[in-house]
């Protein structure tokens, strides 16, 4: 499998992870669909101060040839965003569990964390995509 | 004559390669029933007699070869360098589609990224599209920016009752179906101070124009108060300008503008009855994603020379569909040209006279019109346009105007505002002569004297 | 080949143009008003012409080449068309002139209204929309104003077919609609079963594209008109291909109610490298009321007959300033005139041939996915070559402009995977569609035995491949001076 997992966050079915930090956590998307979109040009976050709903579209990112919807993996209100993504769009392709976090909320509902999957179920889910 | 080279032998031996005994066989999808109907059109002609009607046709019109030009109002009568024309003559560029592909389409490319940067200096912005169809609808899509700068939660725009009323309409067309309330242009009197005191914590952008419909600039200091009281509410300022004024006035981008748009007509286009022209638009780096229309950058080719694309397409309606900053697809490409190639030729100096020019004379003959009994110029803070109150009713006076003396009057600002009936907006532009301006006196104080005939 | 930017040649003091001296006396201008600086390039006319002569000699197009732009019809553009526009009363005229002064203008523009009106089963054509996005705008526009008129303000959704141009969704959503998108079925034709569980009394329409974007004609086009109407909606055609049947249907009389023209495919006006356009919409007798205007009428008076603004009735208001992109009206006009009736059909008739032999041509080397129907004026085939897995219909595009040809649209439809969307258009010779079929079979060769020859083209362009990711990542979108 040639894609990176991070066993350390927990999954969306749409391919976004979220790392829990205290009452707080951070998001981003997957290797799998950094690698989908290819190489990332822009990255369109939401505001610091607004909420964000589990499931619902939150950010795109942006390709040369495409634009994907980001969904919010979980709810709250977002308490910062980041802005190194602006100059540097292509962390998502370099390190999308690491430098290329997208924001981060604080979790208005935690128990929405066990809609989310584990690093072993999306490694599952993920290969059963790719057939 | 219907430009198709095959002959009937050529057509026989592609059907027969097709596999099809005759060409109604590759109509069959097509309901018989509504299949070849009868068009009511008439017979075609040669080149030669086409020609010659449509030269007698465009005869029937007084063209501006034969009259002096008062007439502006959003279309503007200027000299067009010969170079120009030459240019946009060119098939390779006239016969070439949007540029997809940038490896043969560097001319169009360079050239719209050339266009960018001028329209950039002008406006004095840090970013420009192609082009809008015209300045209409490039006021129309910088409404539709402002709102999607903001997310669509601001539901209000202030605009300008001196904002080009066909303008006015257009943001109205546009927005129709967008739950927007767009207000401020139902009085005349509302001032730059006014609109400032309409704009709040849901409106989304304030439009103003200088010139504005009425000729009148905008002073700088006043465009920077009003942007700071814009700013204060979160909101963006959209001035409409006029590119030849920008020759000579400060730039929007100056004085707190936020996207900066007009009618680029006047760069190098001919009148044409009303079009084509074009829409230039100009924003700050900021909003530049949430823009609409066309935008070329600079890259570099897989041997590292300096190449130019199509960029910033994830905008756009072949990308995102029902998501895009707005359905734009063809712009005026080859009216853009025009401009760009105008402004070259004119460049830092020639454009700055073109500017003064226009000044000069139009200052000249409202000084000389206003002396007359009768009438009465509004105001001198106006760049090449100016409101003369009349003695009587402006279409009366451009009839006399025209068939007495062969002139184009000014426009009738009675049918947009019914405050101004009787009064008139003429245009004056470097192409109008110390003696056209004389013969319009002439012929405005013999009216106010005598009557009409 | 490079050329440097008109900024890069200035130098001070320089002017490509002369002006006449004041002759009058000189105005206070308020030091206020008046900008410090105006960075335009300062250059002779002799720079201007060599470096747009140079800059054009870098482009391709329609008068270079073979341009088999699917769904862009780059057909040859008549030259009496740059005259005709030309003309002094046509180009020298301004918009706002009293009427009495452009009677000539106006009559070409009624005429021209009522041979588009006639030429696609109309009641009534505007001619101000100023490209074909802006008419569709405009007709969604007028089919949400209507269903709110007549008291249907619920339907809010259009629907809009998976093969649709992008500018369909764009345009929808710009008027405040919800766009719905509908299947194609196994023979590229709306799939009627999808349409049905669509249609309620929440659908304002269906936008069309016939031929649509796979170069088909809706086997069941009447069934499907039939069905939106039984459910209260309306049909809107996108023209986008009229080429195809110019003369040979009328989509008016076949359930259409709404259309836009593009003047700048089917009607021969020139694309001029990404316009002007003009996107006229035609209309049945009870939407004549909603069209974008004003539009010109015709009236006789005491003095005969003459020519008049009008603004319809329920009008959705002005989309344009003034009365539309009058100087392409005039190129179609003329064009019109040229063919008549028989014209349009041979165009028709040609357009489809020529697309069809082509098809025949590749579709042994080519997939095609739906080439046992005969194609209209365009078709798509795939950029899929047996034997060269890593080869795409983007390296077979770059190769073909070493071979001298603009490549076609590649990957629209979205539907057809590696798509390359061929239209010839009717004036292309055999010999030319001959050249194109082969180098397109010289380049699948190519493809099984040198593909890196692919993966690096074009070789013989003026610039080679250029990084589009840079472009976008960081972008550089004006002119700054070193300085």
């Amino acid at each position: 499998m040639k894609y990176e997992f991070d066993p350390t966050v927990r999954y969306a079915k749409t391919h976004e992870w979220a790392r829990v930090e205290g009452d707080e956590a951070v998001v981003g998307i997957s290797d799998y669909a950094q690698d989908a979109l290819s190489d990332v040009v822009y990255v369109e976050l939401p505001e610091v101060g607004s909420t964000v709903q589990q499931g619902e579209q939150c950010a795109v990112v942006e390709s040369v040839k495409a634009a994907e919807d980001v969904y919010a993996p979980v709810s709250g209100e977002v308490i910062a965003v980041n802005e190194a993504l602006d100059e540097t769009p292509e962390l998502v392709n370099e390190d999308p569990y690491g430098k290329a976090w997208f924001f981060r909320v604080k979790l208005s509902d935690p128990g929405e964390l066990d809609n989310l999957m584990d690093v072993d179920e999306y490694r599952e889910y993920v290969e059963s995509e790719a057939e | 004559m219907d430009y198709v080279p095959n002959s009937d032998a050529d057509r026989a031996a592609m059907l027969e390669a097709i596999g099809v005994q005759s060409v109604d066989d590759l109509f069959r999808d097509v309901p018989a029933a509504y299949r070849y109907p009868h068009l009511d059109l008439p017979a075609p002609a040669s080149e030669m007699e086409v020609l010659r009607e449509l030269q007698m046709l465009s005869e029937e019109d007084v063209d501006l070869n034969h009259a002096a030009c008062f007439l502006g109002a959003g279309a503007y009568f200027h000299f067009i360098p010969s170079v120009v024309d030459f240019v946009i003559s060119r098939s390779e560029f006239y016969t070439a589609y949007t540029p997809y592909q940038a490896e043969i389409s560097q001319g169009t490319l360079q050239a719209t990224f050339e266009y960018q940067s001028m329209i950039c200096a002008l406006t004095g912005m840090e970013v420009a599209n192609a082009s809008h169809y015209d300045g209409a609808t490039s006021t129309a899509e910088a409404v539709i920016m402002a709102l999607n700068v903001h997310r669509r939660r601001r539901h209000k725009v202030v605009m300008s009752p001196t904002v080009h009323p066909q303008y006015r309409d257009v943001v109205r067309t546009y927005t129709q179906g967008m739950e927007l309330a767009v207000v401020g242009d139902d009085r005349l009197d509302h001032d730059v101070d006014e609109l400032a005191m309409l704009c709040d914590e849901d409106t989304a952008c304030v439009v103003v124009q200088s010139p504005d419909f009425l000729g009148r600039v905008i002073a700088p200091d006043r465009m920077r108060s009003l942007a700071d009281s814009v700013h204060r509410h979160g909101a963006l300022l959209v001035v409409v300008a006029n590119p030849i004024a920008l020759g000579m006035l400060k730039p929007p981008g100056e004085c707190g503008a936020d996207i900066v748009v007009g009618e680029g007509q006047a760069l190098g286009n001919a009148l044409s009855f009303g079009g084509p022209y074009l829409g230039f638009f100009a924003c700050r780096q900021e909003h530049v994603r949430r823009a609409s229309g066309r935008i070329v950058g600079e890259t570099v080719d897989v041997e590292g020379r300096r190449g130019y694309v199509l960029t910033l397409s994830a905008r756009e309606q072949h990308i995102r569909r029902e998501r895009a900053t707005s359905n734009i697809c063809t712009n005026q490409a080859l009216n853009a040209l025009a401009a760009a190639v105008y402004m070259s030729a004119m460049g830092r100096r020639g454009l700055r006279r073109v500017a003064e020019l226009c000044y000069h004379k139009a200052h000249y003959a409202a000084a000389e019109i206003d002396k007359l009994p009768g009438y009465s110029v509004w105001s001198d803070d106006f760049f090449h346009e100016f409101v003369v109150r009349c003695p009587r009713p402006v279409d009366e006076i451009n009839r006399y105007l025209l068939n007495e003396w062969g002139i184009i009057g000014g426009y009738d600002l009675g049918r947009d505002y019914p405050e101004l009936a009787r009064h008139m907006l003429l245009c004056v532009t470097e192409t109008n002569s110390r003696d056209d301006i004389e013969d319009l006196v002439e012929a405005l104080r013999e009216l106010g004297e005598e009557g009409v005939s | 080949m490079t050329e440097p930017l008109i900024f890069e040649i200035s130098s001070p003091g320089r002017v490509g143009a002369s002006l006449p001296d004041l002759d009058v006396p000189e105005a206070e201008i308020p030091a206020e008003w008046v900008r410090d600086d105006l960075p335009l390039p300062e250059v002779a006319e002799v720079d201007v012409a060599r470096h747009y002569v140079r800059l054009s000699q870098m482009n391709y197009a329609v008068d270079v080449g073979f341009y088999p732009l699917g769904s862009c019809t780059m057909k040859y553009n008549p030259k009496i068309n740059e005259v005709a526009t030309r003309l002094p009363g046509f180009a020298m005229v301004h918009p706002l002139q009293d009427p009495d002064t452009v009677q000539g203008a106006m009559a070409l523009m009624y005429e021209l209204q009522r041979y588009l009106a006639e030429i696609a089963g109309f009641a009534a054509v505007s001619l101000q929309p100023a490209a074909g996005a802006h008419g569709e705008l405009t007709g969604v526009l007028i089919m949400r104003k209507y269903q709110q008129e007549r008291g249907e303000a619920q339907r809010t959704k259009i629907l809009v077919p998976d093969s649709a141009h992008g500018t369909n969704p764009a345009s929808t959503a710009m008027s405040g609609l919800q766009v719905v998108e509908i299947p194609s079925d196994e023979r590229g034709n709306v799939d009627l079963e999808a349409l049905k569980a669509y249609l309620d009394d929440t659908v304002v329409g269906l936008m069309l594209t016939n031929p649509n974007t796979l170069g088909l004609f809706d086997e069941h086009l009447l069934e499907v008109t039939r069905l939106v109407h039984e459910a209260g909606g309306l049909v809107y055609a996108d023209g986008a291909n009229f080429n195809a049947i110019l003369g040979i249907c009328k989509p008016g009389e076949m359930g259409f109610d709404v259309m836009h023209y593009n003047l700048h495919k089917t009607f021969s006006t020139p694309h001029g490298g990404g316009g002007p356009g003009s996107g006229p919409v035609g209309v049945r007798e009870d939407l004549a009321a909603y069209l974008p205007g004003p539009i010109v009428d015709r009236v006789v008076g005491e003095d005969g007959p003459g020519y008049v603004w009008k603004m319809p009735e329920h009008s959705i208001g002005r989309v344009k300033s003034f009365w539309g992109n009058f100087g392409v009206m005039v190129r179609a006009y003329t064009y019109i005139r040229m063919l008549g009736a028989e014209g349009l059909r041979a165009t028709a008739e040609n357009a489809v041939i020529n697309a069809n032999y082509l098809q025949a041509r590749l579709k042994g080397t080519y997939p095609v996915p739906y080439g046992d129907r005969t194609c209209m004026h365009e078709f798509v085939a795939q950029g899929e070559i047996e034997g060269a897995p890593d080869v795409r219909a983007l390296d077979i595009c770059k190769r073909l402009m070493d071979y001298g040809f603009h490549p076609p649209t590649m990957y629209f439809p979205l539907i057809v995977h590696e798509a390359l969307m061929i239209e010839p258009t009717e004036t292309e010779s055999r010999d030319t569609l001959d050249a194109f079929a082969d180098a397109m079979l010289k380049i699948a060769e190519e493809a099984r035995t040198n593909p890196e020859l692919l993966h690096e083209a074009p070789h013989s362009t003026p610039v080679r491949r250029l990084d589009e990711v840079r472009a976008a990542r960081h972008p550089v979108l004006r002119y700054r001076s070193r300085a």
